[in-house]
């Protein structure tokens, strides 16, 4: 009878899935196209200030993860999963962990390290344990202490200053052979150095300096020193809701209290607050590290807590001043990241029409 | 009426593409007879009814073609006149085989008068008007089908404060329950004003989702008795789940395993709040309902008044049939209606649309593992933790995910709606589900039969 009305053509084949029958339309590979969307403000900062070299870094790098997740999962027998673009994210993000001196052989086995031994090793995506670009990053750090710390010579203490401030401006000029080994150090270096003598860091922090730490025009990983393009990198990840406020806010809100403690208990050592918040990585470790959904734990509360975790660690090695570590916030996540499975145990969500506690059942 | 919003909401749930524009401006149609109806005898939840007429026998418009088997069962009745031809059985809506009781229409629909109209029915008693309304065989039309003769009567010392009327109709592409508002207001407020009597309900509720704004409109213009007012939900799936809507309404929790009526409320669907004005004031018995029929894959969606027992086939060929192959036909709606095998399943009295889903939304199934996202657990109204539940499945900890309250799951979709790893969260929480039924069966059996065991050797 289907066939006089012309109209009803005979379903061949009817899909008969389980419930429900849409979807919203997310996908890994999206949501990964979207966290390298966001870091394209960090990579043209990186750009900006150092150079082309950090684009050959990044490229380095991503294509170290990219085959590296290839021949993985090729010798694991497994289904190809470079196309959700996660190894390429891991890429990506461990270059812009990396100084834009690095040779690009070490950038390369870094990549390596990521995947392989961070990752696949472990079943590949939403196994890793740990952040794989962390992992990757803290592999350089431990093994090629000596370039994963040599900054590119950057003038960020010099402070253009106006003739009637009374102090004479060549102090700024740093003293031969003092030069070689300290011009070379990041903000947090040098009040970590300083700290270890029990001085002052010798550079002034006034408005253009937090300026220079805003923008990013100051030694550091590549990534990390732009606040600003960071910050907009994250705004596009909320935005496409990617992440939520919940980890970025704790994490920095965590830091920004406990070097107010430090600014309370000891005036004239402690740095300011906004110090603390614009220099080192803290702005990419909160929006782009710690926010990685696979390694930080599933519910609000537990991200909460695992992100006043974060930001407590990150500023105990940034403080301790016997501490080997000028920065914390990689060492902090990956401690953290392995904290993640306890906090998902731990935390227990108050599901609807359960009964009050103390209350009879 | 007065109109108030909503005063609290549930935590999560999400915004699927509604889609309802595709219907929901067609007025609803009377189909004219099909050459053959077949009648499911379980068209509600509980034990089907059994048959009472047997091949050959003829049977009027009205005429009990099945009885409720049971205190959880309802009757079924006979959508026109005519002979019955066979019993078949055939696939229902949700999959199960079910006997369908085949009848060759004479043409006459002539009518039964086995149920006398009441037209007194305000000086009549609670217990005789629940008696009419297990007798016309009124379920649950929302979807779930539970007897309506028994919802509405509460075991002793469960006082009902509260009736509420669910015309949220949170599910995308529906329009049935919307139309149903629109064009018979009147009959569903006798409706809500005979339930309230039956409950002694003090207040009672009629919640609508904001994105009515007609039918809210409608609603607002009657003359109400103290103590009714329309709630406007916001549209938000799923807020035409009964624990989730009463939440919103007046801020109670349904505690975990409960009933509405443990926080003395009971919700009724607004077309069995219609279904049951026509039993009481007309004594006709539940053998139609307003059917959306919908999709992309449908020539000309629209709403149909459809008798239990005509095909999905017919209903589609009445919306114009096929506009273009459909690869899912979905009886219910896309968050938790059942895909169907074929277009010769028959409507019964929870069919509540018929929708027809082109490949833009079936996609090859192809789920990764969990990355982590937590994005089911901020969207689950219930507050479980959908990810952690399906791993503990996945490895096959049913105690595991018992513990996680996988119990509590009512299979809304939204963790599913929401993963964007594409995991089968709802498929894993339906197999706990089933195991922890049948492990409980099967511990009650075992405890029978030890009981038995004991008495006999007792009595030894």
């Amino acid at each position: 009878m289907s066939d006089e009305k012309g109209a009803v053509n005979e379903p061949s084949m009817l899909v008969t899935s389980s419930s429900p029958h849409i979807h919203c339309g997310t996908s890994v590979r999206g949501t990964m196209r979207d966290v390298l969307t966001g870091l394209i403000p960090p990579c043209i900062a990186a750009v900006v200030f150092f150079g082309l070299r950090a684009l050959a870094l990044i490229a380095v790098c991503t294509a170290a993860t990219v085959i590296t997740e290839y021949v993985c999962r090729k010798m694991m027998n497994r289904n190809n999963t470079i196309g959700d673009l996660s190894a390429a994210v891991t890429g990506v993000l461990l270059a812009l962990n990396l100084p834009s001196g690095l040779p690009f052989w070490q950038a390369a086995l870094g990549g390596v390290v990521s995947i392989a031994v961070a990752k696949q090793i472990f079943g590949g995506l939403g196994f890793n344990p740990f952040n794989p670009a962390l992992v990757g990053r803290a592999f350089l750090l431990i093994s090629f202490g000596a370039t994963m710390t040599s900054w590119t010579e950057s003038d960020w203490k010099r402070v253009e200053r106006v003739p009637e401030a009374g102090i004479s401006a060549p102090a700024e000029v740093p003293q031969p052979g003092y030069d070689v080994v300290m011009t070379t150090a990041t903000p947090l270096g040098e009040v970590k150095t300083a700290a270890k003598r029990g001085e002052k860091p010798d550079f002034v922090y006034d408005s253009q300096m937090r300026w220079k730490l805003f923008i990013g025009d100051r030694n550091g990983s590549m990534g990390e020193t732009s606040v600003l393009a960071v910050l907009i990198g994250a705004l596009w990840l909320l935005y496409r809701r990617v992440i939520t406020w919940h980890i970025p806010v704790f994490y920095i809100g965590t830091v920004a209290v406990f070097a107010l403690c430090l600014r309370l208990a000891v005036p004239d050592m402690a740095m300011p607050v906004d110090f603390h918040i614009l220099s080192g990585g803290l702005m990419l470790g909160a929006c782009f590290m710690a926010t990685d959904m696979v390694t930080n734990p599933v519910t609000r509360q537990g991200q909460v807590i695992f992100a006043i975790g974060c930001g407590i660690l990150t500023m105990i090695i940034r403080c301790v001043p016997g501490g080997a570590y000028p920065e914390g916030v990689s060492f902090a996540i990956l401690i953290m990241n392995a904290f993640t499975p306890l906090i998902n145990k731990m935390v227990r969500v108050h599901r609807f029409g359960e009964p009050k506690r103390g209350k009879a059942v | 009426m007065r109109v108030v919003d909503a005063p609290y909401t549930f935590r999560g749930g999400v915004h699927p593409p509604e889609k309802k524009e595709l219907s929901s401006g067609s007025a609803a149609v009377e189909l004219p007879l099909p050459d053959l109806l077949k009648v499911p005898l379980s068209q509600h939840l509980g034990a089907p009814a059994k048959a009472v007429v047997s091949v050959g026998d003829h049977v009027r418009r009205g005429d009990v073609i099945g009885s409720a088997a049971g205190v959880i069962s309802a009757n079924v009745h006979s959508p026109t006149s005519g002979t019955v031809k066979a019993f078949e059985s055939l696939p229902s809506p949700a999959g199960r085989v079910v006997q369908h009781c085949v009848i060759e229409p004479d043409g006459q629909d002539e009518r039964s008068n086995e149920l006398a109209p009441f037209a007194d029915w305000e000086s009549r008693t609670p217990a005789e008007l629940i008696e009419r309304i297990s007798a016309a065989g009124i379920v649950g039309m929302g979807g779930a089908g539970f007897p309506t003769g028994v919802k509405v009567n509460p075991p002793p010392g469960k006082k009902i404060h509260t009736l509420v009327v669910n015309g949220a109709e949170c599910e995308p592409y529906l329009t049935a329950d919307h139309r149903l508002m629109l064009e018979k207001t009147e009959r569903v407020w006798t409706g809500i004003r005979i339930l309230r009597k039956i409950l002694g309900a003090e207040k009672v509720c009629i919640a609508i989702e904001a994105n009515k704004p007609d039918a809210i409109e409608l609603f607002s213009r009657i003359d109400s008795d103290e103590g009714v007012e329309v709630v406007v939900l916001k549209a938000r799936y799923p807020h035409g789940s009964e624990k989730q809507q009463i939440f919103a309404t007046m801020g109670f929790e349904v505690p975990s395993g409960g009933l509405p009526a443990d926080v003395g409320c009971v919700v009724e669907n607004v077309g069995t709040m219609s279904a049951v004005c026509d039993a009481v004031l007309d004594g006709k018995p539940l053998d139609s309902r307003y059917v959306s029929v919908t999709g992309e894959a449908v020539a000309r969606p629209g709403n149909f008044i459809a008798r239990c027992g005509m095909s999905f086939r017919y209903l589609i060929e009445a919306a114009g049939g096929f506009s273009v192959s459909p690869v899912k036909i979905v009886a219910g709606g896309p968050m938790m209606g059942f895909a169907v095998s074929s277009p010769d399943i028959y409507v019964t009295k929870t069919t509540s649309g018929i929708l027809c889903l082109d490949e833009r939304h079936t996609f090859e199934y192809s789920s990764s593992p969990c990355i982590g996202c937590g994005r089911c657990n901020s969207v689950c109204p219930m507050r479980l933790l959908p990810s952690e539940m399906a791993c503990a499945i996945e490895a096959d900890d049913i105690d595991g995910a018992a513990a996680l309250h996988v119990a509590d799951c009512f299979e809304c979709g939204s963790c599913s709606f929401s993963c964007p790893a594409h995991r089968p969260l709802v498929q894993h929480f339906r197999r706990a589900k089933g195991v922890l039924t049948l492990r409980r069966m099967q511990k009650k059996a075992e405890e029978d039969s030890r009981k038995k065991t004991e008495q006999t050797h007792g009595s030894k």
